[in-house]
């Protein structure tokens, strides 16, 4: 069994009185596609920058397959990093600037000319070559970066942020794009991101971070149908919280637990509790119709507010939107309720 | 833009009319009619030497001053802290507040035979270095103030701040992503410099030059006040618009320095010094 691509063995970087990163263990796979997901100021960027060697720990170590590389300079390490903001040399053109990590470690000339148009190639940008960073979109910057880096086969690929600056539709599609480029050429993609979404679309693993720890560890099904923590339930997609009387009532434990909004049928009529069925009734607050689906805002007895999302298979605009003042009952299955901690 | 081209390029342009003219010797006036004969008058053997120690000194104070900011710049931009970075800038304009013509005569003194530098010489005994350097001929003279190495040094001071802050303006404008990106692709920190800090700050290099090097070729103060008596541009100018009355050849003099710094811009173009802009 080979030794982990990354180990994270009680890493902490402290800036002053704040714990940018508090504690972290972790382990990342040979070959996985992991993302670090987290709201801004969780530690995911400052655990990022420390592979890449940009910080370093104020304590713990960190092991890039089996090696302890704490301490080393950048560019020493066998990683490379996709730059939020790219990052491509404004004086350079896309071949140059695609060439850089070869040039400086002093591969000829006509095998540089060739690696370069193999990965311009990979990233389907054949023929730019010759443009500055200046004559190029987003998207294509995007890949440029990605060539750049991917170009001197490091042992992981570090990615921070690097779709957060593309519009929706280019986003979903480098993302796409992204995870087979992954999938050909076999290395360690670590993708840093506050985007969920992403997060659940790309990666093999995600850890999901919180003020400088890392709250929980898991796949994607793992991750949204048993979130570890409340906060990982309201972060990782939107989920109901229901704990105390109410909770109490409804599954006999006064232990919180969530359920997805989309696990929960809405129905007007007053229709008798199927087995193995939670039912609740209350008033629906508000009505979002979204074209795909409905958003329910709905305050049931005891008030709590629950949210609930329906397709709209049948429905038009019209039905939803009068449903707004209506008593409803809901029902989901108690499978589809996940206990959190706390 | 009416102020623009009427203010700023009409009075070029009245220059350019007047270089055309010529002045009737034995009446002393000038004659309004089209000629080529003043500008055949630059290509004497007086005036192109002027135009070559002028042209000389622009360069190598451009050159002695590129060396002198580049570090000064570099440390400003990269290393001070932001509070010391306030002082520094002022540091650097701090002489722009002050008159131009007091700093000349300050380095008139400093320079001169009685002044301090000659004094240090003595103080340690060396007074034969400074002899011999200033027995070098053309650069030496009698004293420091009255050679043309004293020229080059109150050049090189009262240009300086014209260099450091378009370099220090450049080399702040490297985003600190472009340097990690650099390093994250294997360079050290002297590659790091010689491939992306060094063409970065290019274009701030060649705006440094273009003001001292213009700045030197139109100067007449520096040329009069220190050096030997041996004619700058700008003092050839002077006495033939003041003194000899004698208006376009001074408008054509001035023609002079003006095509020098197109063929210079065009050679700094040529080097890409306007890609980044």
């Amino acid at each position: 069994m080979t030794a982990p691509a990354i180990r994270f063995e009680q890493v902490s970087r402290h800036f002053g009185e704040v714990k940018a990163v508090d504690n972290v263990d972790l382990e990342i796979h040979d070959g996985e596609f992991f993302s670090m997901l987290g709201p801004s100021g969780s530690g995911k960027t400052t655990c990022l920058r420390m592979i890449a060697g940009f910080d370093r720990p104020t304590s713990g170590h960190i092991f890039l397959y089996g090696q302890d590389v704490s301490d080393l300079p950048p560019y020493e390490r066998n990683v490379n990093t996709v730059f939020q903001d790219y990052a491509l040399f404004p004086h350079m053109t896309v071949e140059d600037n695609v060439a850089y990590g070869l040039m400086i470690k002093g591969i000829a000339k006509e095998t540089r000319k060739k690696r370069v148009d193999e990965m311009l190639e990979l990233v389907r940008l054949p023929k730019f070559g010759s443009r500055k960073p200046s004559q190029l979109s987003g998207g294509q910057r995007q890949r440029v970066a990605l060539a750049r880096a991917l170009i001197n086969h490091p042992k992981v690929l570090l990615l921070d942020e690097p779709l957060g600056a593309l519009d929706l539709k280019l986003r979903q599609q480098m993302q796409v794009e992204l995870k087979s480029i992954q999938q050909r050429v076999g290395i360690t993609f670590i993708f840093v991101t506050h985007d969920q979404e992403e997060a659940l679309t790309m990666s093999d693993r995600i850890a999901v971070f919180n003020e400088g720890k890392i709250v929980q560890v898991g796949t994607p099904p793992e991750i949204y149908e048993s979130p570890a923590s409340p906060f990982v339930a309201g972060f990782v997609g939107t989920s109901n919280l229901i704990s105390g009387e109410v909770a109490k009532r409804l599954t006999g434990s006064e232990q919180m637990f969530s359920v997805r909004p989309e696990k929960i049928r809405l129905s007007f009529a007053n229709d008798r509790p199927e087995t193995d069925m939670i039912s609740v009734d209350g008033i629906v607050r508000d009505v979002i119709y979204l074209g795909l689906f409905t958003r329910y805002l709905v305050e049931v007895e005891d008030g709590a507010d629950l949210v609930v999302i329906e397709q709209n298979l049948k429905t038009t605009s019209m039905d939803v939107l009068s449903a707004k003042g209506q008593k409803v009952r809901l029902h989901w299955h108690k499978d589809h309720i996940s206990h959190v901690g706390a | 833009m009416v102020y623009l081209v009427v203010v700023y390029l009409g009075s070029l342009f009245s220059l350019l009319l007047n270089s055309f003219f010529y002045l009737e010797e034995f009446t002393g006036l000038v004659v309004r009619q089209f000629t080529l004969r003043t500008y055949a008058q630059l290509f004497t053997p007086t005036n192109l030497g002027i135009f070559g120690r002028t042209a000389t000194m622009a360069l190598i104070v451009t050159i002695a001053d590129i060396i002198i900011a580049f570090p000064l710049a570099y440390y400003i931009a990269r290393f001070a802290s932001p509070r010391s970075k306030t002082y520094l800038y002022i540091a650097v304009t701090l002489p722009l507040w002050s008159s131009y013509l007091v700093r000349v005569y300050a380095w008139k003194l400093i320079l001169a035979k009685e002044g301090i530098i000659s004094w240090f010489f003595d103080l340690f005994g060396i007074q034969f270095i400074l002899d011999k350097i200033l027995s070098i001929p053309s650069i030496g003279g009698s004293s420091l103030s009255l050679s043309p190495l004293g020229m080059f040094i109150a050049f090189c001071y009262i240009w300086l701040p014209y260099m450091i802050v378009p370099i220090q303006t450049a080399l702040e404008r490297v985003p600190k992503s472009l340097l990690e990106a650099s390093s994250d692709l294997g360079a050290n920190a002297r590659q790091t410099f010689q491939h992306v800090i060094l063409p970065m700050a290019f274009p701030g290099v060649v705006a440094g030059s273009i003001f001292t090097f213009s700045l030197t070729l139109g100067d007449f103060i520096i040329p009069q006040s220190l050096g030997n008596s041996r004619y700058f541009i700008g003092q050839a100018v002077y006495s033939y618009q003041g003194t000899a009355g004698n208006i376009p050849l001074a408008a054509a003099m001035t023609m002079g320095p003006v095509v020098i710094m197109v063929v210079y811009l065009l050679i700094a173009r040529k080097l890409g010094a306007f890609d980044a802009l």
